[in-house]
């Protein structure tokens, strides 16, 4: 009797065991399987509108003359002015607390306002964006405010992985380098910084790609959702104070409108994001690797 | 450096000395300058913080002039564009709700049971793969993630499905929600599977010895003891959930009301402000200043939720 119900036990239990082993299995499928009907959806929707006219003109009223052309330029023109002020920002940041920060309540305060910082909802980095840079900055709503909007939301991700970067230089190096007579900034200029470079880098463009996607922020600054003009063509001098609108705001603006003609737009703006977004990373990963193999050898 | 000789004995020395010490001062200098300018670096982190409050207390504290504490938390009804103006933040705290329940209904089972994958079955070679597509899915904007549920899951999944279904609106709480819950589930997943990685494989051995199966171990050792770790992963991501704007304000829908129905269209708080500061809002009136006073109550919302989750998290590094 007691072998058959231990015997009984022993069979639930392994059936648990394979049950629960298929379920955990399906939860990581999941995602998964969104991940790729996301994809071949966005992409059967929007690829049979992408053409050189699509890329090259304005967006429109009219469907079939719609493009992405101030859209994609106003991305190109406040990421390239996000990257100028974040990573500097970032990395200084990382720098003094991973090498210089005394261990004190300063210290304790900038470091968990960092970590606060990066869980505040993006669209009340848009108000304080509206309010600060828009208003008491006078910036309007120009590139130059949407810039400074996302280098403020994406700076706890440029320092946090600045910081991992930073950490991965090996004691051994910086040792070598104060036993040789080196000073602080000689050690963190000759020695921390080249061997951190490839890592702060990936880091940076990595953080940038998150700032690509952001559409709540500038939405909110009133980044134009219809911009017939592209920065800088009345001299790139004068581009950072330019109006402009972004690829995700020109998105959700064809995603809100109930014809279908524009739902395919959205789409189509879908597929060039997203293949702005893989561009990025991809050069994430492979500036990398260059710059591993470079100190390696 | 420490025997440098006192006051500016080096400086009258001869040319090449004299350049030397230069050199010196210069270096000197350069110490005491740096670290000063890093730390200025670092305080613009905490300038923005200030900031952030300063923005939101301005405008918040002239709506709160002119509409009293007991209405916004007093009343039921939120109709700031009515010409019957009704300021009670309930409608579109419940939106925000209804959608963060669904999502964490997706995304809490979804994100354990990929993390106990990761961590307790997968052999390495599998994680490395399975962990950047997971990853993926938190790169992908938003605003395309508002799409999918609009123009996918609410026309092609929801409408097709049996009974009450057949009737959902365009805009509705459960499409909104159930891609917020995707969009989350990586980092449920993530931050889950760090605490698990955790637990020392001691104990996980010990169990084993003593005859577990592998769910068993799962069950009863790791996940107690990740537990906090677990909750923290569930506390942030759930914050992150009502923070989230596109998703809601594209596929949700834009009306402010009290209902438990997901097939309903609602709003959220995140989905408001955006809806006013799109359109043509005049600067200083009282709707232009509700978009600062519900911002307000969402940053303290996320921000007692993200201070508790670190809280959290930091318990576990230390017991480990």
């Amino acid at each position: 009797m007691r072998a058959v119900a231990a015997s009984r036990s022993l069979r639930s239990r392994k059936l648990k065991a394979m049950v629960s082993h298929a379920l955990f299995a399906t939860a990581t499928l999941t995602g998964i399987i969104v991940l790729a009907t996301l994809l071949v959806r966005v992409f059967m929707e929007g690829l049979p509108q992408l053409d050189w006219g699509f890329i090259n003109s304005f967006p429109s009223r009219l469907p079939s003359r719609a493009g992405i052309l101030s859209p994609l330029m106003g991305t190109l023109w406040v990421m390239a002015f996000t990257a100028l002020f974040s990573f500097p920002l970032g990395l200084a940041t990382a720098l003094y607390l991973e090498q210089y920060a005394p261990q004190n309540k300063i210290t304790a305060i900038i470091q968990t306002n960092i970590s606060n910082l990066a869980g505040v909802p993006s669209i009340v980095y848009g108000i304080l964006g509206l309010t600060v840079f828009v208003r008491w900055f006078s910036l309007d709503r120009s590139v130059l405010a949407g810039a400074l909007t996302m280098t403020i939301l994406i700076l706890p991700i440029t320092i946090i992985a600045s910081r991992e970067a930073l950490r991965s230089v090996p004691s051994s190096l910086t040792t070598a380098s104060y036993a040789l007579g080196a000073t602080q900034w000689q050690t963190v200029r000759r020695v921390v910084l080249p061997y951190a470079f490839p890592g702060i880098l990936t880091g940076t463009i990595l953080s940038m790609s998150r700032a690509i996607g952001e559409t709540a922020p500038l939405l909110m600054m009133g980044a134009l959702t219809f911009v017939a003009f592209v920065p800088g063509s009345d001299g790139l001098a004068r581009a950072p104070l330019d109006p402009f609108t972004v690829l995700p705001i020109q998105i959700f603006n064809w995603a809100s409108r109930p014809q279908s003609e524009f739902q395919d737009l959205a789409a189509t703006g879908i597929v060039v994001l997203l293949v702005v977004l893989l561009v990025m990373n991809a050069g994430a990963i492979l500036l990398r690797d260059r710059f591993q193999r470079k100190i390696q050898d | 450096m420490t025997m440098r000789p006192p006051g500016d004995a080096l400086d009258s020395g001869p040319g090449p000395r004299r350049a030397l010490s230069r050199r010196k001062a210069g270096r000197r200098l350069e110490e005491r300058l740096v670290p000063n300018l890093l730390l200025l670096a670092a305080l613009v982190s905490v300038i923005t913080t200030v900031g952030i409050v300063v923005s939101l207390m301005t405008e918040a504290v002239a709506f709160f002039r002119e509409v009293s504490l007991l209405d916004f938390f007093g009343d039921t009804k939120w109709t700031p564009k009515f010409a019957d103006q009704h300021f009670g933040i309930w409608p579109l705290v419940a939106g925000t709700l209804l959608v963060t329940a669904i999502a964490a209904a997706v995304a809490l089972p979804i994100g354990l049971g990929a993390a106990i994958f990761l961590s307790e079955y997968a052999a390495s070679r599998l994680r490395r793969v399975l962990k950047p597509v997971l990853e993926i899915l938190a790169g992908i904007p938003t605003v395309v993630y508002g799409f999918f549920a609009l123009t996918f899951i609410t026309p092609t999944i929801l409408r097709n499905l049996p009974g009450p279904f057949v009737d959902t609106s365009i805009f509705n709480a459960l499409s909104a929600g159930l891609v917020v819950g995707i969009m989350i589930v990586p980092m449920v997943a993530s931050l889950s599977e760090d605490a698990m990685m955790a637990v020392p494989t001691s104990l996980r051995q010990g169990a084993y010895a003593l005859g577990a199966t592998r769910f068993e171990v799962a069950r009863r050792v790791v996940v107690p003891a990740a537990f906090s770790g677990i909750v923290a992963s569930f506390v942030l991501a759930i914050s992150r959930a009502i923070g989230e704007t596109m998703i809601v304000t594209l596929a949700a829908g834009a009306s402010p009301k009290l209902t438990a129905n997901p097939l309903e269209s609602v709003q959220t708080m995140t989905a408001y402000i955006v809806q006013v500061s799109m359109g043509e809002t005049p600067f200083g009136s009282i709707e232009y200043k509700t978009i600062f006073a519900v911002a307000m109550v969402l940053f303290v919302i996320t921000l007692a939720m993200n201070i508790f989750g670190q809280w959290l998290v930091r318990r576990i590094r230390e017991s480990y």
